[in-house]
């Protein structure tokens, strides 16, 4: 199980929109293979780097309205936030440096 | 469903077999080399173990399991088999593989270095592309590979999948659940797909075939808006407007990290020796949908991967004293 806090239609504005910090969304949901393989590898990562990077989760099953709203058509998506506005974009599930490096900006 | 689970790495300085992937060959190959007390090491690939199953769901053609099965249940079954007879798995990506000498070396994502006297090369086949204009810039914006995955974000859409093999004939199926109406676009009259599968297909009200057509170009801005086709017979050309295409067209050997050190096909498969697993390098042997472009099946791979651990068996008793005499020192 992630450790990453979910966040929902009606959270995202007050977590992620209004949030000071960086935050990665991890847009999944629970019928997705990939999702589950690049969810403990984000664990990790939120881990190891949770000083400059928060990592959250969100079940776009649960929550369509913001899924449809960025847009989503393939998961896992990890979308990265800074002041209300999309930084990076990252699909598919990578290997943990694939995505480190991806990250590069964030992380580092 | 249980999930994957790292095991510890163990140092140990030279091991009889590496098994590299973890599709049917692969956990196949490492079921009976472990049953052989082979101690094998298993490369799992870190966000990609079990391979193409775990984006499958029902299936229904693996013998023994009369009411079918769902791809990813059946790859953790297979894990788990192998590791209760000492398979040791590794959830990580092989970067780089030195085949030539005696000793083979496997380095891993992570900078760790495995030796071992024998290699069984399992690592299937990816996914082809199109080729064509607008189809990597719109990868994940309507233009996908996994129907499993991607199908649920295409509710009440037009959406066409390109292909005339049994995956396509399934992914076609299986988007109908999610989308208005699905077209399957395919070059010629002749699918690949078996009977079942096609009957499946065209019985299904919500699937429309374009047949002799192929997608020339993928067209939209931000998001997927159409293709352009191109009619095989008369060369003319038309746009078809979708929300999403989802591409079906069959896979290539993944074999980038041996290019160079085992002879390959004409086709791009490892080639090996008659109906064995062994490569064109001693103590290299290969198994499943690397060496297979025309079954795929993941029965024929657990088959295949069968054939390899009996081979490496067998090549192993073949060595002589000093080589295994290295395992124990």
């Amino acid at each position: 199980m992630s450790k990453a806090m979910d966040v929902t239609d009606a959270s995202f504005e007050a977590e992620v929109l209004n949030s000071e910090k960086t935050i990665l969304v991890d847009f999944w949901a629970e019928w997705c293979g990939p999702c589950r393989a690049v969810s403990p590898i984000l664990d990790q990562i939120a881990a190891e780097h949770a000083e400059n990077i928060t990592i959250v989760k969100l079940n776009v099953d649960d929550n369509p309205q913001t899924a449809m709203k960025y847009q989503i058509t393939s998961i896992p998506m990890m979308k990265v936030f800074k002041g209300g506005e999309v930084v990076k974009s990252i699909l598919g599930a990578k290997p943990k440096g694939a995505i480190e490096l991806e990250l590069a900006d964030f992380i580092n | 469903m249980r999930p994957l689970v790292a095991v510890q790495f163990q140092e140990i300085s030279l091991r009889q077999v590496i098994i590299i992937g973890s599709g049917p060959a692969g956990y196949t190959a490492a079921i009976y080399a472990a049953r052989a007390n082979l101690a094998p090491l298993l490369i799992a690939s870190s966000v990609e173990a079990g391979g193409e199953l775990m984006k499958t769901t029902e299936v229904e053609n693996f013998p023994g399991f009369p009411n079918g099965v769902m791809g990813p249940e059946l790859m953790m079954n297979m894990q788990e088999q192998a590791e209760k007879f000492g398979t040791e798995i590794v959830l990580d990506d092989v970067v780089s593989v030195e085949l030539l000498g005696d000793v083979k070396r496997v380095t891993l994502g992570n900078g760790e270095v495995h030796e071992a006297l024998t290699v069984i090369y399992a690592t299937g086949s990816a996914y082809r592309k199109l080729g064509v204009e607008g189809e990597s810039r719109l990868s994940g914006y309507g233009v996908s590979w996994c129907a499993t995955c991607d199908g649920f974000f295409f509710r009440q859409k037009t959406i066409a999948v390109v292909g005339g093999g049994d995956s396509a004939m399934e992914e076609a199926t299986f988007l109908t659940k999610f989308a208005d109406k699905v077209y399957v676009i395919h070059r010629s009259a002749n699918l690949r797909a078996s009977k079942i599968m096609q009957d499946r297909a065209r019985a299904n009200p919500k699937i429309e075939f374009l047949l002799h057509k192929t997608v020339t170009e993928v067209v939209g801005s931000d998001l997927v808006t159409g293709v352009v086709l191109q009619d095989t017979v008369d060369g003319s050309t038309s746009e078809l407007e979708l929300s999403g295409v989802f591409i079906a067209i069959g896979n290539d050997p993944r074999t980038h990290l041996v290019h160079g050190q085992v002879d390959l096909t004409a086709e791009g498969t490892i080639a090996v020796d008659g109906r064995s697993s062994r490569t064109s390098l001693p103590g290299v042997f290969a198994a499943g949908d690397v060496l297979d472009v025309t079954y795929r099946q993941a029965v024929t791979a657990a088959a295949s991967g069968t054939v390899a651990a009996l081979d490496v068996e067998h090549y192993l008793a073949s060595l002589p004293a000093p080589s295994l005499a290295a395992l124990s020192a």
